[in-house]
């Protein structure tokens, strides 16, 4: 199965399709889609698990794939993958429709999905070999020094002769993203790829993924952590019990979640400071939760300020007091420099000002609901 | 496991050395009384006492853990995106659990006849026919014999492989497949299930004395075959039937 001219064409730079292949030619509207589905629904029983999407991955993007547990995430990835069966839809792969080009499209795509599945009794290179040579596409002649290669990506080499049984779980999956890499892929799906990685493992993944995206390979990345699809996703779609709720390129979405800046004022004047934000437009602040005076060595500095200002006069005993967060929305036309002249003119003692944009978690908390509920 | 099956005929072969009393003859299963008179009879001896249990279990736990095993290891995804075919996949499960049948039967011929040159006096070997036959000759019967056997055991390998295609639980399918094994014979000793008995894969189990005449009598061994393929036919396609739709979600 080392037939050279299919070998050839797998690993062509431009990512050619199979020329052998008596496929139609893709049409111009699907070229552009790495993964395309349609109407995709699995219903296990009474319960649908996946309902109805429509997922759109472009070909060289980063694909974040976002939801709490249970929202139907690896059931889409399985289907994707022809290892479960769509109850009703399309799928489509690398252009190809699914499963039934599961053995053309399959060798151009490396995934890891829902953990890592090793023999705990093989070491990791022996695990690695063994699964490359289950893959008929895969030449056994380069095959030693790919599983070196791809060991060597992930920071395995080091470990590789160790059993997968004396394996950490970080190791696992490290493991794991190294089967992926086995041979040059034009789709990568990663599930969960950085479960149980401490913070530098995580921070490799994310390397390794953009070098990826670098090469041109698409890769669609599955995650319940919002923070880390934010850096390093291209494209986002978002689910939420067996929906598809958002799905956009990154910058899109934030743009559609929210248009207003979110400014965070922290002071123990707060009716003062409400007063001031509404008469500059912003709409009424919200009541934070209250915080302990965390920088009294701040104090001193501030003090002054407040004295010189004309103001109402400032009962001292307040200064002792707790602050309190505020929050509001910032209209584009307000400058945030003017809202904290404002407050200081009017005697506000700001103890912290931050103007953030809406980051990626409000928009999931506003998509998915909050809580840890996991939605039926 | 090939280890433990060799241990059979050695037990076997120690146990009846050590109780020797040199008169030749005795009680015993058929064939144990002879052992003593030929020790290439060690082989056939701990093949028939390895049939009924010894055999089916360990070919049970091979079949069973086939493709349960690999769901329970989170592998058989893996494998089924390199991307292997599932038709491939298990006709590879297959042979692997046939390739052990043979390994399995040979280890415990193999062991006997050399337990049995070491413990015992070997000569020209007296068949179930009367006729005498030479040490070479006798040794081509006992390779015929484990391939018999081995015929015997596909059956119930591609029954294992069925049922490992029914759970993600390994140690389920290999159970459940001895137990098969198990009723199957028991249902084999019933006389009022006579009807039944020609059905059963382990109606031929035993018949492998016809091997032992002069000259050979190969209608056993064909019946044996032929059942033994209707077995293979029949559970190989229910497990297709099962695996080629079933959805991975281990």
């Amino acid at each position: 199965m080392t037939d050279p001219a299919a070998q050839a064409a797998r690993t062509d730079p431009a990512g050619g399709a199979d020329p052998a292949a008596a496929q139609p030619a893709p049409t111009s509207d699907s070229a552009a889609f790495a993964i395309r589905t349609t109407d995709l629904t699995k219903r296990f029983g009474r319960s649908t698990v996946v309902d109805g999407i429509d997922l759109a991955v472009p070909r060289g993007s980063v694909f974040g794939f976002l939801g709490p547990n249970g929202s139907g995430k690896t059931t889409t990835i399985r289907m994707l993958l022809g290892l479960a069966s769509a109850s009703a839809g399309e799928v489509r792969v690398l252009e190809r429709e699914m499963p039934a080009n599961l053995a053309r499209v399959l060798p151009a795509v490396g995934a890891l999905i829902e953990g890592p599945g090793f023999y705990p009794f093989l070491s990791g290179r022996a695990n690695l070999h063994r699964l490359d040579s289950a893959d008929g596409f895969a030449s056994a002649s380069t095959r030693q020094a790919r599983v070196e290669r791809a060991l060597e990506r992930v920071g395995l080499s080091s470990a590789a002769g160790k059993k997968v049984r004396a394996y950490s779980l970080g190791m696992k999956q490290r493991l794991g993203i190294a089967n992926a890499l086995l041979t040059p892929r034009e789709l990568i799906v990663l599930d969960e790829p950085t479960n149980g990685l401490d913070p530098q493992g995580t921070r490799e993944v994310r390397t390794l993924i953009r070098s990826l995206a670098a090469e041109g390979t698409t890769v669609f990345v599955s995650s319940h952590l919002l923070s880390e699809i934010e850096q390093m996703c291209s494209h986002v779609a978002v689910m939420r019990a067996g929906r598809l709720v958002a799905q956009g390129a990154l910058d899109d979405l934030r743009g559609a979640g929210r248009t207003h800046l979110r400014l965070t004022v922290a002071t123990p004047d707060a009716p003062t400071a409400v007063a001031t934000l509404s008469r500059l437009g912003v709409p009424p602040a919200p009541l934070g939760e209250s915080h302990p005076a965390s920088h009294p060595a701040d104090r001193p500095a501030v003090r002054p300020a407040n004295d010189s200002a004309i103001g109402p006069a400032i009962d001292p005993a307040a200064d002792a007091a707790e602050s309190t967060a505020l929050e509001g929305e910032l209209p584009e036309t307000v400058p945030a420099e003017t809202v904290v002249a404002a407050l200081v003119a009017d005697g506000v003692r700001v103890r912290g000002f931050a103007v953030e944009r809406a980051s990626l978690e409000d928009l999931f908390v506003e998509l998915t609901g909050e809580g840890f509920d996991v939605v039926q | 496991m090939l280890l433990a099956l060799a241990a059979v005929p050695v037990l076997i072969a120690v146990a009846i050395r050590l109780t020797d009393d040199g008169q030749g003859g005795g009680g015993g299963p058929a064939f144990l009384d002879r052992i003593t008179q030929n020790g290439l009879f060690v082989g056939v001896t701990a093949l028939v006492v390895a049939i009924p249990l010894f055999l089916p279990l360990t070919v049970g736990v091979v079949a069973g853990d086939s493709v349960a095993g690999e769901a329970g290891t989170g592998t058989l995804r893996y494998l089924l995106v390199s991307p292997v075919g599932r038709i491939r996949l298990l006709v590879v499960k297959f042979a692997a659990a046939a390739v052990f049948c043979l390994a399995a039967t040979l280890t415990v011929s193999v062991a006997g006849i050399l337990i049995g040159l070491a413990l015992f006096p070997v000569g020209p070997v007296a068949l179930v026919s009367g006729d005498t036959v030479s040490v070479g000759e006798s040794l081509l019967r006992s390779l015929l014999i484990a391939l018999y056997i081995t015929l015997g055991l596909l059956g119930l390998a591609a029954i294992g492989l069925f049922i490992s295609t029914l759970t993600d639980a390994p140690v389920g399918a290999m159970a459940a497949t001895v137990v098969v094994s198990i009723v199957a014979q028991v249902v084999g000793q019933l006389s009022q299930l006579e009807w039944l008995h020609p059905w059963l894969f382990t109606y031929h189990w035993l018949d492998f004395a016809d091997l032992l005449r002069q000259p050979i009598e190969w209608s056993s061994f064909g019946a044996n075959a032929v059942l033994q393929l209707a077995y293979v036919a029949v559970f190989g396609a229910l497990a297709y039937g099962r695996f080629a739709t079933k959805d991975i979600l281990s």
